[in-house]
């Protein structure tokens, strides 16, 4: 690992400085994982006075039998729409506001705020104008023809939570991508034009090629978003619902764990969200020691 | 500057189009703002348009002091929102100013398992609360920390991304200073407080704008960690403002106000101090 040349040599010291970082770490960080792995091996009698070990069964339950992996392959899809569109309108937009140059920049304010958006304040804006009774968007689509219902239609209620979580990722990915055009040598794109390739041609055979990591890095950072940091947004808009049409995996872990208080499976689930971060960051950092080449 | 540029009506059509994205953008917080000017008795009569109704003040009353038709069953936002500030302050200094003096433990010094050590901090980030939700809720009750700030923010402060932000900082930090400092007799405790700190302060002052967002954002633990209404925060109670709503109550006007305050704050920040703000989100990804 990386260190200065010059350094102290002590071992108190250091050791006070990481304290407060590792006891925080140690206590609500590494215990609890700890517990959770434990009690997915266990089993709670009904009244939680009595645990019994049961090995692998919490694991071979969820993924053989009930629900869950249908919440699996929701939450892929959940989580590969929003990224999909994420990524394509944030690039739309930065090739559009790299390409006005100094004049592109004033959008730049008005394209980022919602970043700092939390998921559930998105997601209740949506809510609203497309609230089955009154929203005003709901009522736009009454005139032409379309029976808006997020409450009833399992498909509209994802379709909603997929286009109030992208709101926060366009921002993001626009960010991104219009630094990576920068950094793209004007000449090329010169050569480009001269050898009369269009607009759509210039960003098919040019631009995506070249910012390639980028897209990469932000694959991983939107899905990360969209499978961890959307908790609010269902618990602000679908509640998970029509039936389970819109349960995500760390919604059902909640209701599992929290709501239902059965510790077993919800500790199993735990574990396999803990995969998938660690698959997930994984990726990350191998893209990030790579982007250093570039 | 370069001098090649798209033609001028390519130029104009990319204008529009930005403009567009920039107006689907705001347009939730258009209609949030209009409906939060309305009373109840408009939307159960199906008179809220698209334009300001005469019922804001009142609305924006109701909510922040919680004297409102509501008041019964809802938190007291101007309540909410001084706990969302402390809280989100909390965090952030909170996340500083544990990750300030481990980034300069694993950069500066040379010591048994430093690289353990370090992996431990690294570690937290294959652990949001999501995956341990259950037992961290335990281990906080344990501790009593329900309905308090501790509760709130410190289970929250261990940062692995401030660290690495910290350590990519100081090691960009020439090497002479230190060497100086060692030759003035300098103790590194005395090196760290008069050199790598003032130093640092352009990453700390980026990492403190991405911080505050993150911390008033939260939503998962405060829900968890507060039992009492009177410790609300206001992004949390969000979830169940709009189930009322959604339930058919006529309360879609406090719920948008609500919602309008929430967001003001960060927005606040990511536009006023934008430049820090794009600095700081783009070192935390190296």
């Amino acid at each position: 690992m990386i260190a200065k040349r010059v350094t102290f040599k002590r071992t108190g010291l250091p050791l006070a400085l990481l304290a407060p970082q590792l006891a925080v770490t140690g206590i609500f960080f590494l215990w609890p994982t700890f517990v959770a792995l434990k009690q997915s091996l266990y089993r709670s009698d009904a009244f939680g006075l009595r645990q019994v070990f049961t090995g692998l069964e919490n694991y071979r339950a969820l993924l053989f039998h009930g629900n869950y992996l249908a919440t699996l392959e929701r939450s892929g899809f959940f989580a590969g729409c929003v990224t999909v569109l994420s990524l394509a309108v944030g690039l739309v937009l930065a090739v559009m506001a790299d390409s006005l140059g100094r004049s592109g920049r004033i959008w730049q304010a008005l394209l980022v705020w919602p970043y700092a958006l939390a998921p559930a304040v998105a997601g209740v804006l949506w809510a609203y104008m497309f609230d089955p009774a009154i929203g005003p968007i709901t009522h736009a689509l009454a005139h032409i023809g379309i029976d808006w219902n997020h409450v009833l239609n399992s498909g509209e209620a994802m379709t909603l939570i997929v286009m109030a979580a992208a709101m926060k990722q366009v921002a993001y990915n626009f960010l991104f991508y219009l630094a990576a055009l920068q950094a793209i040598p004007k000449s090329l794109m010169e050569a480009a034009a001269l050898d009369a390739a269009g607009p759509v041609r210039r960003l098919f055979s040019l631009i995506i090629p070249l910012i390639a990591p980028t897209t990469l890095f932000l694959l991983v950072v939107d899905l990360t978003y969209a499978f961890f940091d959307t908790f609010g947004l269902i618990d602000s808009t679908t509640y998970g619902g029509p039936g389970n049409s819109t349960t995500i995996m760390v919604y059902q872990v909640y209701k599992d764990g929290f709501i239902d208080q059965r510790f077993g499976p919800a500790a199993a689930q735990s574990m396999i969200l803990l995969l998938l971060v660690g698959a997930l960051t994984m990726v990350q950092f191998t893209l990030v020691e790579r982007r250093i080449d570039y | 500057m370069s001098s090649f540029s798209a033609p001028p009506l390519r130029r104009v059509l990319s204008h529009v189009l930005l403009g567009l994205a920039a107006a689907v953008l705001i347009l939730p917080v258009w209609f949030a703002l209009v409906a939060s000017t309305y009373n109840g008795a408009d939307f159960l009569a199906g008179r809220v348009g698209l334009w300001f109704g005469a019922h804001g003040a009142d609305t924006y009353k109701a909510v922040i002091t919680g004297h409102g038709t509501i008041a019964m069953a809802l938190p007291n936002i101007g309540q909410a929102l001084i706990t969302s500030t402390i809280m989100a302050l909390l965090i952030t200094i909170g996340k500083i100013a544990i990750s300030l003096p481990s980034a300069f433990a694993v950069t500066y010094f040379q010591f048994p398992l430093r690289g353990f050590w370090f992996a431990v901090i690294f570690v937290t980030l294959l652990l949001p609360i999501e995956v341990r939700i259950v037992p961290t809720f335990q281990v906080a009750a344990n501790f009593h920390l329900l309905n308090s700030f501790t509760g709130l923010t410190l289970p929250l402060i261990a940062s692995a991304t401030a660290t690495f932000l910290f350590r990519q900082t100081f090691l960009s930090i020439p090497e002479e200073l230190t060497e100086a400092a060692r030759l003035d007799g300098a103790s590194p405790l005395r090196f760290f407080i008069d050199i790598i700190i003032p130093m640092s302060r352009t990453s700390i002052a980026a990492l403190t704008v991405i911080l505050f967002i993150y911390g008033w954002n939260q939503y998962l633990w405060p829900l968890l960690i507060t039992t009492k209404t009177s410790w609300s925060t206001i992004v949390m109670v969000i979830g169940r403002l709009s189930q009322t709503a959604a339930e058919g109550d006529p309360v879609w006007n406090y719920t948008m106000a609500t919602a309008l305050l929430a967001l003001v704050p960060p927005v606040f920040v990511v536009v006023a101090m934008q430049r820090l703000f794009v600095r700081g989100l783009t070192e935390m990804e190296k």
